[in-house]
């Protein structure tokens, strides 16, 4: 259970003269969940962009599964097997609640456009195929009875978990999910919670930027502090809440 | 394709079917035979704008390289119709591919801009190429194409002939909206960042979708020309591009049934409006106007409004 899934080294982004993440190594362990906080503005979704190819790290590398994808395109990253959710949803608001989902079965498919406008038999059949998965994502995350509807009505801690099916019928090996209880209440984040256990459960990796501390401290196995784009502390939830540095960064010197 | 869509697909088949036995006047009948035209165009552009959210001001031009190839190959250098009909295809992807690879990595504003400009140049080189294509002045004498050994030189077999291609074309559309590649397709349209950590190759997919819309815009040129058996460039040019876009946002962007209906619309409403001279232009933009403010999902929307209305009561 120790191999080492993702691991940085040395990456670096900057924006201008603005740098977002500076210098930052870190290992993810597969079957682990990772959490990653900070004050905002720490560089902690720089580093999920950086890491499934949304932008390009100014330097350094990462590798997934032993292999470098620091100047892959996002489509191959995720057909390799890491996908995400987003701090701000982003949903696809013209399609219904299960098409949202079946586009994560993209990558595990092939119809192409020759197929697809002939309408062949091959086709018709994986299309089935996918309507039947991505609806075991929907039920997996409890929106099975609402897949017709527009995304737009969901609740937007539906929403939340709409996304988490979508990243999931991709079928990855490492989840990347971004600030995921965020606007949620109490009992949804409970929920997410239970949800997150039971995605590790299945032997996919999480790693996981958020700010309810309460969520991050019950379910993480390792948590890594982010401030000012670089590498503060990294430990146990035990030893990171006894850590002066954290304690600074999050509260400012006494 | 969904039930839904194979009957309303049956419906038009035999409403065309039974058309020219009903309204026997010829002049109806070519009329039927332009909105066939613009329709594939328009049903192309749909494919592109409504499915993939990528705009085109400049699809005149792969209407004008169908036309012209058609042209100069057949009336000028003796070749078989078909087989310049297949070479304006091949050409108008080619060039949608060297165009797309570039443009279509710019987004909104930019993208409508770089489409304008390529449409632009292209209507320049149509003017300007006057040994090729004969300049301002067109080409005439096109020969009429033959299917299957008979000539389609008469107004009512044009009609069947182009809107046998329509309904294949929109066959093809339909089955390619509901599928993989479509569904792809609509998640770009949406947001592209999240289409690409989908697994979905956008930058591919966006070319690939412009080519096949170049191709659609080629085969209504080569229609044309065979048609008109006259080309001239001042039918590819920058008002035609707007005309089609218009044809896609008024019929409704949605669907690419909205694309036939804004292409029968746009192709049908200037030739009623004709009796009003001066007023044309006037009653005209006020059409249009009024169908943006109070229809502004298309006219497409405002049917499924009014069906889905006419479903609850019942």
């Amino acid at each position: 259970m120790d191999n080492v899934i993702l691991h940085a080294s040395k990456i670096k982004k900057t924006f201008g003269g603005l740098v977002a993440v500076s210098d930052l190594d870190f290992t993810v362990r597969e079957g682990r969940i990772k959490a990653i906080i900070g004050p905002n503005g720490a560089g902690k979704t720089t580093v999920f962009n950086l890491i499934t190819g949304i932008l390009q790290p100014t330097g350094g590398e990462i590798q997934f599964q032993g292999n470098s994808i620091t100047r892959l395109k996002s489509y191959r990253i995720s057909s390799l097997g890491i996908s995400r959710t987003f701090q701000n949803v982003q949903l696809f608001s013209n399609m219904s609640v299960i098409e949202n989902v079946m586009i994560g079965r993209h990558p595990r498919t092939s119809s192409g456009i020759m197929s697809s406008i002939l309408s062949l038999p091959k086709k018709r059949k994986e299309e089935k195929e996918v309507r039947k998965r991505a609806m075991e994502y929907l039920e997996f995350v409890g929106l099975g009875d609402r897949f017709d509807e527009s995304p737009e009505n969901l609740p937007f801690g539906k929403q939340r978990l709409l996304e988490i099916a979508r990243a999931m019928a991709t079928e990855p090996r490492l989840l990347l999910l971004d600030e995921p209880a965020s606007g949620l209440n109490t009992k949804e984040t409970q929920n997410l919670a239970r949800l997150i256990t039971e995605i590790r459960g299945r032997g996919i990796t999480i790693l996981l930027v958020e700010h309810d501390m309460e969520l991050v401290m019950g379910i993480s196995d390792e948590i890594m502090v982010l401030n000012s784009g670089q590498k503060i502390a990294e430990g146990l939830p035990r030893e990171i809440q006894e850590n002066d540095e954290v304690i600074k960064a999050y509260l400012g010197e006494a | 394709m969904d039930k839904k869509n194979s009957l309303t697909l049956l419906i038009l088949t035999v409403c065309l079917v039974v058309f020219p036995f009903i309204v026997t006047n010829t002049y109806y009948i070519s009329t039927m035979v332009f909105v066939g035209i613009n329709g594939i165009i328009a049903i192309g552009l749909s494919l592109l704008m409504g499915c993939a959210g990528q705009i085109s001001i400049g699809h005149a031009a792969f209407f004008g390289l169908g036309a012209y190839t058609s042209a100069v190959l057949t009336a000028k250098l003796g070749f078989h119709p078909w087989c310049a009909f297949f070479l304006g295809i091949l050409l108008s992807s080619c060039i949608a591919l060297i165009i797309g690879i570039p443009s279509l990595k710019l987004k909104g504003h930019y993208l409508a801009m770089a489409t304008l400009g390529f449409g632009e140049i292209t209507y320049i080189v149509f003017n300007e190429l006057t040994d090729i294509t004969g300049g301002p002045s067109g080409i005439g004498g096109i020969p009429k194409i033959y299917l299957a050994g008979y000539a389609m030189n008469t107004d009512i077999k044009y009609y069947f002939f182009v809107w046998a291609f329509l309904l294949l074309i929109l066959t093809l559309s339909l089955n390619l909206i509901h599928s993989r590649i479509g569904r792809a397709l609509r998640s770009i349209h949406d947001s592209e960042v999240a289409a690409n950590a989908m697994g979905v190759n956008t930058s591919k997919l966006k070319i690939q979708v412009f080519m096949i819309s170049a191709v659609f815009g080629s085969v209504a040129g080569s229609l044309y020309t065979h048609y008109v058996t006259f080309v001239s460039p001042s039918s590819f040019g920058l008002f035609f591009s707007i005309l089609l876009v218009m044809m896609v946002v008024i019929g409704g962007m949605h669907s690419v049934w909205g694309a036939l209906i804004g292409a029968a619309l746009l192709t049908i409403l200037p030739e009623f409006l004709r009796a009003l001279k001066d007023f044309e232009i006037f009653v005209y933009g006020a059409v249009l106007l009024l169908i943006m403010i109070f229809l502004p999902r298309g006219l497409i929307g405002g049917l499924e409004y009014l069906f889905n209305r006419l479903i609850k009561k019942v």
